[in-house]
Formats: structure tokens, C-alpha cells, sequence
């Protein structure tokens, strides 16, 4: 499972570095820049390489030693077993995909619905004290999850959410409202407040100036923002392995960590597995790409 | 209806005392002109009677009625923003509708009112662009448009004219007094530009740091000014302040010169003043009932008109003369001075000490 937490990183960066290379020049670039670029890339990129290699393989060729790079058999058996159970019902592992749809999902959506707000709030209002609430805000996310998953554990399983969707999506939400009111405060300072100052003076209210004017000039910041919570969410394992149990609850993280160990491993079913948890981060980072970059660039999209 | 009157405005950002007590009584129907250098409040005061910011003291009443805490909505102003403040992702023509919108008028109202108001302005050929895709001229007559395009209490203007060329300002102005004239509506219009607040206002409240200095019709302010700051600040060239005393029945100049003293004026025995003197009421070319004698220092050709800058002692007297008028630099002149036409003020203080009825 590490294999696939890691992938959806780590060809990010790996792909950032090719094209500084390329404005360079094929002249420009010199052979030291070239052997660090290339050592850099493969050690990026083979893990990935090599999990994508497992999930088609068949299992003789997974077991095979020496491994087989090239000449080995293509099969699709293991992508199947991922959905579907040997007994021809759903597989356990295609419930806890689901289950990552919903919690991702519903708490990327919970804490757009409450963060985005606060970020306006923040941005226009006077507030008492606002430095240090912010700072407050985002002082909550200096702590790693596992710090504080035992008191939630224990608290969980007073008003019994433990094993429970609901748990995991108020703790996904809480972890992201930080991280939208910080983003999402950035891009609402770049919007002038004098378009609401307009609107109200038109003779809307000023929710309804926010709602009509600001608004729509925020989607780009929104949609950067709620992919990033819907990462976190998604690829989230510490309170989804504590937190969770049963296979009707669990999400995916924790469901693939648990093919692992026991007797044997069926590492096809690993890989599979892993590739099919990596894609929909990656799909859903490429069609929303042109939001993210004008997400990151507001102001030329402005005016 | 449409009378604004504001008192006691106060409002501080921070360190900085942007409003120190501000009070305006805006008569129905008038062209009313904050005139002020940058800096001075005069946003801060439109955004107060707007009711967009909150103010640490005053009271905004329109119409004889407390609206201090009402919403910017429920004032019924429209205001011209320094920054247009237009909808970016809205058309012109949707900029121009959206006080209409909200008001829930029918479309063919809107459409029509639109279309009145764009062919006022001459921006037909815009209405479908997109604020982005405007000049600043343009989008100023855009937000003009916005603003005139429903007959609210009265109309905040703030410095519409300023990014315009100088040949669409001079027409602007003329157009917006038109305006005004036939809607009979309020305006409250700010600008730091005193040649428009003279040509536009009805009357003009001349403000710095956050204090009026002085109320009043462009001829008062202009012939009378309260202060030694309002006279420097309005009329072009500047004019020209000279330190002196008065001693018995002469005016006795930092420099060494002397002058008749006035006999409008309440300066007293010893008393420091500035004698204030307008570059028209100067000539190097015999008119006037008293004189000063100096040289040469400069030229300034303005093509009507050349502005003579004659050093007397240490301060500069900045005179009009004919546009004809030659000189070298250096050489002596002799200023004539129409006393009846000057100003005194307290060198300390920088009050007027010209008597009120002169
Ligand atoms: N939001 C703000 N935060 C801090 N200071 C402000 C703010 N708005 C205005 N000020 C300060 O208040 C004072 C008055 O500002 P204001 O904008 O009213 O001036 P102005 O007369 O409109 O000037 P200009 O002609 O340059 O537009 C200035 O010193 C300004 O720096
Ligand atoms: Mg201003």
C-alpha cells in the first residue's frame, strides 16, 4: 500500500522537471544535469513502473526470479479481482473504494460549504483579534494526525462513531476547514472589495453581493482548494485505520495496507488494487488542471 | 427630495485620522464638490454616506431622516468609484443593468433605460464588451452610466473624471452640469481638480486631513478664503504668500518692503501675517494702487498668458502678464500691486484676518 500513497506524489515532481530542461535548451544542458535527471526520474518513476508492471502480470510471472521486466504474460485478472469476489458477489475491496467516494466526497464538500464563508468573513470583515484566530486556525494543522488520533479514538467511541462513515467525514472536514479558510482567505483578498461595495449600492444585499458578484470570481480558488482537501480526504490512512473496522466502513488505504501480510500476499491483487486507487486523484487533478493553474494565478483572470 | 447632511464624521484607520469631524449639509438638487488634495478623506467621506464603512462618530441624515445605520441599500444613493468598481465577468451592458436587476425592473425597462443612458454617454458600441476589453476613459463612462441610470436620493461621485484626456474632461464636465441640471438631482461630487470643482460646483466644501476648511460658492472660496491653506490650494498659478507686520499705517515686508496698509483688514500693531497676493491681481506692467519692487527669476509661457516669477527678497511673487511679456532674468521690476484685491492671514494661526463684509 505504501506503493500507492507514495504514487500519487511522486509523479508530480517528476514531471515538473522536464520542462526547465527543455526552455533550456538541448545545448544548455550539461551532463551533470542530464545523469541527475535521469537517476531522479527513475527513481521516481519505477516504483510506479513497476506497480503497474505487477498489476498485469500473471502470478507466475509476479513470483518469477529474476523478475521479468519485458516477457512476461498480460492479463487483466487481477483488475477483476479488485471488483469483483471469487464467489461472483462484490468484492470487499470494491466496497471500501465506494466508501473512499463517500467520505472523500462528502467531507470536500462539507468543509468547502463552511470554509469558503469563513474565508470571505475573514477577508472583509473587522474581526477581533483576526491575526491571532487565523494563526489559531491554522495552528491546527501543525500536528500529524497520529498525535491526536487517540484522544479522538476515545471520544469516537463515546458517541459512538467509531466505525462509522459519519466519523471519518467530521474528522476529514475538520482537518480541512483549516486548510479552505487559509487558501480560500489568498484568493478573496485578490477579488477588490469594491465590487460588493457596487453591488450593495445597486441595491442588493450583501450575502447576495457576495453570492452574485464574488462568488463566481472564486471558482477557480474553490476548485484548486476542494481538490486538495479531496487529496488529503482521499488518501488519508491514520484515523481510517483506527477509526475503522468493519469492510462495510473501511476505506480504501487501510483495505489495501490489509491485503498485505497473512500467509501470502497476493501482490497482483496489491498492484491492481493500488493503480486503481491512484487513478482518480490523477484524472480528477488533470481535468480540473487549467482551474488550478488560474486557481494559482487569480489576478490575470480578473480583469 | 434628495438632501444629504452629514455631522460629525470621524473615522480612523488604524493611526491614521481620515475623518476628524466632517459635517456637510448637502442642499436638494444641488452640485455639491468635496475638493480635497490625496489623502484628504474625501473617499472615506463618500464611502460614510454610502454607508459601506462603519464610522467611529457622526451621523449621516438624508432626506431629514437618520440613516446612519441603514444598509448602503436601503439609502438609495448611487455612487461613481474611484476604481469603477465594474463587474468583471459581466458585459457592459449588464454593468450598466445591474441597479435595475436589482431593483426587479422588467427587461424592456431595463433595455430601454440602458439604451437611453449609453447613447448619453456615447457607448453604445461597448455594451456587449467586457470591462477588461475597455479603456480607462471608457470604463469611467461605463461606471458613470451605472450610476445614472436610476433616479436615486442623490449621486456620490468620486473623481469620475480624472483618467480621462484633458479634451473629453473639458466635455465630460460640461456634459455632467447638463446632466444635472435636467435631473434636478443631488450630486455629491468629489475630485482633487479645482479648476473643475469652480466650473462644476453650486457649492464647494474644501476638505484636508480629514477637517473642512471652508464651505461655500466658488466665488467665495475663491475670493475669500477662510485660510492661508485654501488660498494656496485654490486658484493657478498658487498664490503668492509673503511674510510681513503691520506697523502703524504700513505694511512692512520680511524683505524690507513696505505697502499701504488695507484698511479691510483686523490684523493688529506687531501681529505676524502673510500677505496674500493672486498672480492676477499683480502686473509688471503699471496697473494697481501700490507697489513692489524685485527681479527677474523666470518665465513660465502658458500661451494665453505668461507667468512671471519675480524674486522679491526671498519669496517668490508669481505674476500674470501678456503673453507677450520678455524679460532676462536678473533684472529689476517693478510689481504693482492691487491692494483691494489682496488677502491677510495669521502667520501662526493661518486664519483670515480680511474683514467679513469687504
Ligand atoms: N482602508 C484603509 N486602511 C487604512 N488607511 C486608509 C484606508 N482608507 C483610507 N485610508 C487613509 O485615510 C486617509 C484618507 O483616505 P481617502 O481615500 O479618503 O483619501 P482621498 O481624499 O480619497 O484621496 P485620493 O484623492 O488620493 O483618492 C488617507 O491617509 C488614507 O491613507
Ligand atoms: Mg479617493
Amino acid at each position: 500500500m505504501a506503493v500507492s500513497v507514495d504514487e500519487a506524489v511522486s509523479t508530480g515532481p517528476a514531471r515538473d522537471h522536464t520542462p526547465p530542461a527543455r526552455r533550456l535548451g538541448g545545448r544548455g544542458r550539461s551532463v551533470l544535469e542530464v545523469t541527475l535527471l535521469t537517476v531522479l526520474a527513475v527513481v521516481m518513476l519505477f516504483p510506479v513502473l513497476w506497480m503497474i508492471e505487477t498489476s498485469i502480470k500473471e502470478n507466475r510471472d509476479v513470483y518469477a526470479i529474476p523478475a521479468k521486466l519485458f516477457d512476461f504474460k498480460v492479463t487483466l485478472a487481477h483488475y477483476k479481482d479488485v471488483f469483483v469476489d471469487p464467489d461472483g458477489g462484490r468484492s470487499a475491496l470494491s466496497v471500501s473504494f465506494l466508501n473512499s467516494v463517500v467520505v472523500a466526497g462528502v467531507s470536500t464538500v462539507l468543509a468547502t460549504v463552511l470554509g469558503v464563508p469563513a474565508a470571505w468573513a475573514y477577508s472583509r470583515f473587522a474581526v477581533k483579534a483576526k491575526k491571532d484566530q487565523l494563526f489559531f486556525i491554522l495552528s491546527t494543522r501543525f500536528m500529524p494526525p497520529v498525535v491526536v488520533v487517540i484522544p479522538i479514538f476515545l471520544m469516537y467511541r463515546q458517541v459512538g462513531l467509531i466505525d462509522n462513515k459519519l466519523g471519518l467525514i467530521l474528522i476529514y472536514a475538520a482537518f480541512n476547514v483549516p486548510f479552505t479558510i487559509w487558501m480560500m482567505k489568498g484568493f478573496v483578498d485578490e477579488v477588490p472589495a469594491e465590487y460588493e461595495d457596487a453591488a450593495m449600492l445597486d441595491g442588493y444585499t450583501r450575502l447576495q453581493a457576495f453570492r452574485r458578484f464574488t462568488l463566481p470570481l472564486l471558482m477557480p480558488g474553490i476548485a484548486a482548494t476542494a481538490v486538495f482537501a479531496l487529496i488529503f480526504s482521499w488518501n488519508e490512512f491514520v484515523f481510517a485505520t483506527f477509526l475503522t473496522s468493519s469492510d462495510s466502513v473501511r476505506t480504501a488505504p487501510p483495505a489495501i495496507a490489509g491485503l498485505i501480510g497473512g500467509t501470502t500476499t497476493d501482490w497482483g491483487l496489491v498492484a491492481a488494487a493500488s493503480v486503481v486507487f491512484a487513478l482518480p486523484v490523477l484524472v480528477f487533478a488533470y481535468l480540473v488542471r487549467k482551474h488550478l493553474i488560474a486557481g494559482v494565478t487569480l489576478g490575470a483572470v480578473r480583469r | 427630495m434628495g438632501t444629504v447632511a452629514a455631522h460629525g464624521l470621524r473615522k480612523s484607520f488604524g493611526k491614521v485620522q481620515a475623518l476628524d469631524g466632517v459635517t456637510l449639509d448637502v442642499p436638494d438638487g444641488s452640485f455639491f464638490v468635496v475638493l480635497g488634495p490625496s489623502g484628504a478623506g474625501k473617499t472615506t467621506t463618500l464611502r460614510a454616506i454610502a454607508g459601506l464603512d462603519k464610522l467611529d462618530a457622526g451621523s449621516v441624515h438624508l432626506d431629514g431622516r437618520d440613516a446612519t445605520g441603514d444598509t448602503p441599500a436601503a439609502r438609495d444613493l448611487a455612487m461613481v468609484f474611484q476604481s469603477y468598481a465594474l463587474y468583471p465577468r459581466h458585459t457592459v451592458y449588464e454593468n450598466i443593468a445591474s441597479p435595475l436587476r436589482a431593483r426587479r425592473c422588467s427587461s424592456s425597462e431595463i433595455a430601454a433605460a440602458v439604451e437611453q443612458m449609453s447613447s448619453l454617454l456615447h457607448i453604445e458600441r461597448l455594451l456587449q464588451r467586457r470591462p477588461a476589453q475597455l479603456s480607462g476613459g471608457e470604463m469611467q463612462r461605463v461606471a458613470l452610466a451605472r450610476a445614472l441610470v436610476r433616479r436615486p436620493r442623490a449621486f456620490l461621485m468620486d473623481e469620475p473624471l480624472t483618467n480621462l484626456d484633458l479634451k473629453l474632461r473639458v466635455e465630460m464636465r460640461t456634459e455632467l452640469t447638463r446632466i444635472h441640471r435636467s435631473l434636478g438631482a443631488t450630486f455629491v461630487y468629489v475630485t482633487n481638480d479645482q479648476v473643475e470643482a469652480l466650473s462644476m460646483a453650486d457649492q464647494v466644501a474644501i476638505l484636508k486631513e480629514g477637517k473642512v476648511q471652508q464651505v461655500g460658492t466658488p466665488t467665495e472660496v475663491y475670493e475669500r478664503p477662510a485660510n492661508q491653506w485654501v488660498a494656496g490650494f485654490v486658484g493657478s498659478p498658487p498664490i503668492s504668500l509673503l511674510a510681513c507686520r503691520a506697523e502703524g499705517d504700513r505694511l512692512v515686508g520680511a524683505a524690507g518692503w513696505t505697502l499701504p496698509r488695507p484698511h479691510w483688514t483686523t490684523a493688529e500693531d506687531g501681529q505676524g501675517l502673510l500677505l496674500g497676493l493672486r498672480a492676477e491681481d499683480l502686473s509688471v506692467e503699471q496697473r494697481g494702487n501700490a507697489s513692489l519692487s524685485g527681479e527677474l527669476y523666470g518665465l513660465e509661457p502658458l500661451g494665453d498668458r505668461t507667468v512671471v516669477d519675480v524674486r522679491v527678497g526671498t519669496e517668490i511673487l508669481k505674476v500674470k502678464a501678456r503673453p507677450t511679456v520678455t524679460g532676462t532674468p536678473g533684472e529689476r521690476l517693478l510689481v504693482t500691486v492691487d491692494l483691494d484685491r489682496a488677502h491677510l492671514f495669521d502667520a501662526g494661526t493661518g486664519l483670515s484676518l480680511s474683514e467679513a463684509g469687504r
